[in-house]
């Protein structure tokens, strides 16, 4: 039997349920009840919007970077030796799942509220309190917390597999610790970084829920300015122009990424 | 330095489960309000008079539990027909499955709403579960291929030679090498559809809650502590489920180790 036959039930629904809904998308994009208009992309341009996005980039960009120097050190802890570390990456990643996201965001809103138990931590050991709600930098606090564990599995499934033998190598041939990271380790593991950075960034730039629960609505981002063109506006073009500028940007990254062979040099997510 | 490695996993994992904590904590809270006022358990009372929280469970019950079963179905196949696939071919379904991976999940909830109308579908619990099918299917997918390429095909074909049937020498051989793959796919699968909320936000219609979808409906007024005790109950649940598991796996290793050393 031809075993590449088991995979026609998949590529039918990817056709009806990935790649069409895409199609419409574009669709919509550039036609408003069937006539053709490109009013969707220039509402893009609009300085108000254009801001919106900015902020958006500049925010998912941030996240991104905390979310790589915390989370590199701590997939290098777990893939060493030392710790038996299946079990904590299960509890780390998918257990906290089992509270609902939406639940354990809207949770950090109580803990870093200025009577919250951070707050009387702080003034318990005689710092000052702080605001912390409300701004930006909550919102970058809420996106690390929520893709942090997309950017330690593959960083953390890459370091796993670098062949122990060609460290000792490294060693042996009088390398130290730090040139070691730098010339074999870090080189070996960017296929693990790069699918981190991307599944950081693209969910940290389109989020619409953190930006409400933590920053208070007071900052629209690109999340926030799609769902209110089809929840509440019913700009459907200018929602879908600016849809499909982020899926020419996530194809811009499948290019690259299946270029550098992330995924199959064990970069993957598993 | 063993020291300071442990204390920063100890760290990541404080700021991981802080909200989780305080969740619980607030769910035997006897206030609406987050300040401590004593020890209750009437949220918990309050789930049983509360019937449209219990619509919202069993909603998200029913659409996780049948939607990962099926991501699980369609993606094992897939997985063994695109492993068997080359070329242009292969990377074209590899490249369609990223997709959803990395396409923030507000561009597939609005495009798959988009075809549901245009399709003429009313949104509810089908388009839910049609809908979280289509996003879990990746991750199944992306689960089992790793233990497809560690599979050896010639134990298959070895089979197949000894006079299996195909579907015989596939539920003997190929399953039970990539049976931990298939099962790790359908707990990220049930795991992902009971924890969406986005997705669901756009694909649900009305009167349809998920618990997500009920506890974005509070965020404006406060979230009702009931919310936190269903939520405590899960999580508890889930605990058990896997702490009973590992102990029953572990017993059944110490079973074959024996059985081993006595042969």
């Amino acid at each position: 039997m031809d075993k590449k036959r088991l995979a026609l039930p998949y590529v039918i629904w990817a056709s009806i349920f990935v790649v069409v809904p895409v199609l419409i998308i574009v669709y919509y994009s550039f036609f408003d009840k069937g006539i053709f208009t490109l009013q969707g992309y220039k509402q893009v341009l609009n300085p108000r919007y254009l801001g919106n996005i900015m902020d958006s980039i500049g925010i998912a960009f941030i996240s991104t970077v905390i979310c790589l120097v915390l989370a590199y050190p701590l997939a290098m802890i777990l893939s060493s030796k030392e710790m038996s570390a299946k079990g904590i990456i299960l509890l780390l990643v998918i257990l906290p799942m089992w509270m609902n996201s939406l639940l354990r965001t809207y949770a950090w809103g109580y803990l870093l509220q200025d009577t919250g138990v951070v707050n009387s931590l702080l003034s318990s050991m005689g710092l000052p309190t702080m605001q912390f709600l409300y701004k930006k930098s909550a919102i970058v606090f809420g996106n690390v917390y929520n893709f942090f564990p997309f950017m330690v599995l593959p960083i953390y499934n890459v370091l796993c597999k670098i062949d122990k033998n060609v460290i000792e190598a490294s060693y042996d041939l009088g390398a130290d610790k730090f040139t070691t990271f730098k010339r074999i380790i870090l080189p070996l593991s960017m296929p693990g970084v790069i699918t981190g950075i991307v599944m950081v960034f693209m969910p940290a730039l389109t989020t619409f829920l953190v930006s409400r629960l933590l920053g208070g609505g007071k900052t629209t981002l690109l999340g926030d300015l799609i769902e209110q063109q089809f929840n509440k506006t019913g700009d459907w073009a200018f929602g879908s122009a600016l849809s499909v500028i982020l899926m020419i940007i996530i194809l811009i990254t499948l290019v690259f990424m299946s270029k550098k062979d992330s995924f199959d040099k064990g970069g993957g997510l598993f | 330095m063993k020291f300071i490695k442990k204390s920063y996993v100890a760290f990541i994992l404080l700021i991981m489960y802080a909200p989780v904590a305080i969740l619980m904590v607030y769910s035997f809270n006897d206030s609406k309000l987050p300040i401590w006022k004593g020890f209750t358990l009437r949220w918990y009372e309050e789930i049983f008079k509360d019937y449209s929280i219990q619509q919202a469970f069993s909603n998200t019950i029913l659409v996780a539990v049948v939607s990962s079963i099926i991501a699980t179905i369609i993606g094992t196949f897939a997985a063994i027909g695109i492993e068997r696939m080359t070329g242009w071919k292969k990377s074209l379904v590899m490249n369609v499955t990223y997709i959803p991976l990395l396409s923030s999940e507000i561009v597939t909830g609005v495009s798959l709403m988009l075809l549901f109308g245009a399709l003429g579908m009313t949104p509810g619990i089908s388009t839910l579960i049609l809908s979280h099918i289509t996003f879990s299917i990746p991750y199944v997918i992306l689960s089992i291929m790793p233990k497809l390429k560690q599979l050896n095909y010639n134990i298959y074909e070895a089979a197949l030679d000894l006079g299996a049937k195909p579907s015989y020498a596939f539920r003997k051989v190929i399953l039970p090498e990539i049976l931990p793959g298939v099962l790790a796919g359908l707990f990220i699968a049930f795991t992902l559809s009971i924890d969406d909320f986005i997705i669901s936000f756009f694909n649900t219609g009305p009167g349809v809650d998920t618990l997500s979808i009920k506890v974005f409906s509070m965020t404006r007024k406060g979230v009702a502590p009931t919310i936190n005790a269903i939520s405590t109950i899960m999580f508890g649940t889930i605990i058990i489920i896997l702490i009973t598991t590992n102990i029953m796996a572990s017993k059944k290793q110490k079973k074959i180790n024996k059985s081993n050393k006595s042969l």
